[in-house]
């Protein structure tokens, strides 16, 4: 009895929450990024050539579709309250794992199973670390980071590039085919995106994730499985980047687990902040991700486009998250409760 | 008479005679002993950006078979795509008193004060490849200026007025600091200075990564769509720039550079890429095996000898492929 009415009721309070929050604030993170995009948007579209054409719309989407999925699978992590710094090892490596198998004889598709089943196991053994043995997320995905980046380059391969084997025309199609006339990843993002709205919003565990980042007690006493809910929710952001990994490696046939040493990992930190999920968990959803995701890629774009270079570029990027950020705090200020959850 | 006839004639007899043993024996190279024990024993380091790609580890592969060859030791310190680490990993070495390190510089400032701490300490050192802007007793690598100059000068040619085409062409460098992107960078604007007809119409950084560089290319194809050519920086990374043109269905000439690896003769093969300038690994790795072997018997303290050693152009097109033009890896560590 406890368990059917525990998601009806956390709904009810979760929209209560947020309405209270809207009408008192008005002004939410997410708007504020959303209006920054809008003027982004605006801005570019009045002073460069061509930024309106169809294809280039679908371009800047295309180009930010791998950085929306890791983000939309750190976003179900963060709002159980958690983070997932190894979403960018896991991508690589799993793919590369695969990509070694297929060079030594595997069918690519088998290769393809055999690599997400490594991503599900080193998700399940992180999970129970982090809900069994209680181990804080930040440590326990940075150290399983360190070790699956460890064994990618230690065992799985001498090299930190892999190319895919010559051949595989159906696995390119996912990075360089279109449906449509809309380029397969902007698809397998958007797919993705709505499946996990769906389940964020629709289903049980989906609400669970919710309760659990909202009050991990409360949750526990209402009878929630918190555990195995924990350990899903970084099966889930394994799975997402296992997808964006697909993607990434079927659109230049290869894949580089160096990315595991670039700065890709915050980039995807600050989209799912920036989108508006609280780290202190139990807030936002796949919206949040979206809007994030549309004001980096409307940023890199943009920027590209006006041949600004790459330290400018960052520099750029960096200003606007933190104004982002420092508009948030003014408009948004701490309050007892939210210092009390604390951030990271 | 004949007594002394027959002496001169035994006398003679085994001049010759010793003559002949002698010539059996062979003659006594003074040379090569104390060569060989100048290189036995010594003590070697060796700091790649990462042994994780084709070069260094192509390096190494010819650099392990001499110095296991000659008795000589060589140690290496992976620096793992961090200055840090790498900086770390040259003061470490400084400490062991090795005497030769040899480093691969990420740009041409970061370990430019280290290098100097090591030839002050009387350990010579070697650059591979990638510069510094402090000299060093030794530089082999790529002439990137030569490089630059002669993919612009083909830009000219297949973008150019002659070739009634836009002559709209794009850069897609390494990291903005690298030795490999300033050098080039240079020697492309040199060139391109006389030449009016040629227009750059995007310099960025693809930062040594296909997914950046493919990015970027596809948005700057898109956004000049009479683009006539690219000039990247490196093969590995420009497979992304390839794959972008690939994607784009349009005709634009990719010329590139790398070390030569097989993966560079594939890509030209599959049209990938149209030219790779190649600065040949195999090349490289022997005039490092040299250079250290001069270093090591020369009686010259540390900073003394100021040379570099350039490796020649390789160009790899379709026109141009042979059986011999790129090597395998695995077959390099055999």
């Amino acid at each position: 009895m406890i368990m059917e009415s525990t998601p009806q009721s956390l709904t009810s309070s979760g929209t209560g929450k947020s309405a209270k929050m809207g009408s008192r604030i008005g002004l939410t993170q997410e708007l504020i990024v959303f209006l920054l995009a809008i003027a982004l948007f605006t801005y570019f579209s009045l002073t460069l050539d061509n930024f309106l054409s169809s294809a280039n719309i679908l371009n800047l989407i295309r180009n930010v579709a791998m950085l929306g999925m890791l983000s939309l699978g750190m976003a179900v992590v963060v709002i159980g309250r958690g983070v997932d710094l190894s979403l960018v090892a896991v991508m690589a490596v799993s793919l590369t794992f695969s990509i070694v198998l297929a060079n030594q004889g595997y069918a690519f598709s088998a290769a393809l199973v055999l690599g997400l089943a490594l991503v599900i196991v080193v998700a399940i053994i992180m999970g129970f670390l982090i809900a069994y043995v209680e181990i804080p997320a930040i440590f326990a995905t940075l150290a399983v980071s360190a070790i699956v980046y460890g064994l990618g380059r230690g065992v799985i391969a001498t090299l930190d590039v892999n190319n895919v084997p010559d051949n595989l025309d159906w696995f390119l199609f996912l990075g360089r085919g279109s449906f449509l006339g809309i380029p397969i990843p902007i698809w397998l993002f958007a797919i993705s995106a709505l499946a996990l709205y769906l389940f964020l919003r629709r289903t049980g565990f989906g609400r669970f994730i919710y309760a659990i980042g909202d009050n991990i007690s409360t949750a526990r006493i209402t009878g929630i499985p918190v555990r195995p809910t924990i350990i899903l929710q970084y099966v889930l952001s394994g799975v997402m980047a296992f997808l964006a990994g697909c993607v990434t490696a079927a659109s230049v046939a290869s894949m580089n687990m160096r990315m595991v040493n670039s700065t890709l990992i915050y980039d995807v930190l600050l989209v799912v902040i920036l989108g508006g999920i609280g780290l202190s968990g139990g807030r936002g959803g796949v919206r949040n991700v979206l809007v994030g995701t549309v004001l980096i890629g409307l940023l890199l774009n943009g920027m590209t486009i006006l041949d600004f270079s790459y330290t400018v570029q960052n520099l750029v990027k960096s200003t606007v998250l933190l104004c982002a950020l420092i508009v948030d705090a003014l408009l948004n200020p701490r309050d007892e409760q939210t210092s009390q959850q604390g951030d990271i | 008479m004949t007594i002394v006839k027959y002496a001169a004639a035994a006398a003679i007899a085994g001049i010759l005679s010793f003559g002949a043993a002698h010539a059996q024996e062979g003659m006594v190279d003074e040379l090569r002993q104390p060569t060989l024990e100048s290189l036995a024993g010594k003590k070697v380091v060796f700091v790649p950006m990462s042994m994780s790609f084709d070069l260094p580890e192509g390096w190494a592969a010819i650099m392990q078979k001499e110095a296991t060859r000659l008795g000589y030791t060589l140690d290496i310190r992976d620096a793992n795509w961090s200055t840090d680490t790498g900086t770390r990993a040259l003061t470490q070495a400084i400490t062991e008193k090795p005497d030769i390190i040899i480093v691969q510089n990420f740009d041409v400032a970061s370990y430019a004060r280290t290098l100097k701490k090591a030839e002050d300490s009387g350990i010579k050192v070697i650059q591979v490849n990638m510069k510094s802007s402090y000299q060093t007793d030794a530089f082999v690598g790529a002439d990137w200026f030569g490089i630059g100059q002669y993919a612009a000068n083909r830009m000219v040619e297949k973008c150019g007025k002659a070739s009634g085409k836009s002559g709209k062409i794009a850069l897609i460098q390494g990291p903005a600091t690298a030795a490999a992107s300033v050098y080039q960078l240079n020697a492309i604007s040199e060139t391109l200075k006389s030449h009016d007809d040629i227009q750059i119409v995007s310099s960025q950084t693809g930062d040594w990564d296909q997914s950046k560089a493919r990015g970027i290319a596809q948005t700057v194809i898109q956004q000049n769509l009479d683009l006539c050519g690219i000039i990247g920086f490196w093969d590995v990374m420009d497979a992304g720039t390839g794959a972008a043109i690939k994607e784009s269905g349009k005709d634009i000439y990719l010329i590139t550079s790398g070390g030569g690896n097989k993966t560079a003769c594939q890509g030209v093969e599959n049209g990938t890429f149209n030219e790779v300038i190649s600065y040949d690994v195999e090349g490289q790795g022997r005039d490092l095996n040299n250079t250290i072997k001069v270093l090591l018997q020369s009686k010259e303290p540390a900073g003394a000898l100021k040379f570099a050693l350039y490796t020649p152009n390789k160009i790899i097109s379709k026109e141009t492929m042979t059986i011999n033009s790129c090597w395998d890896l695995d077959l390099l560590k055999k």
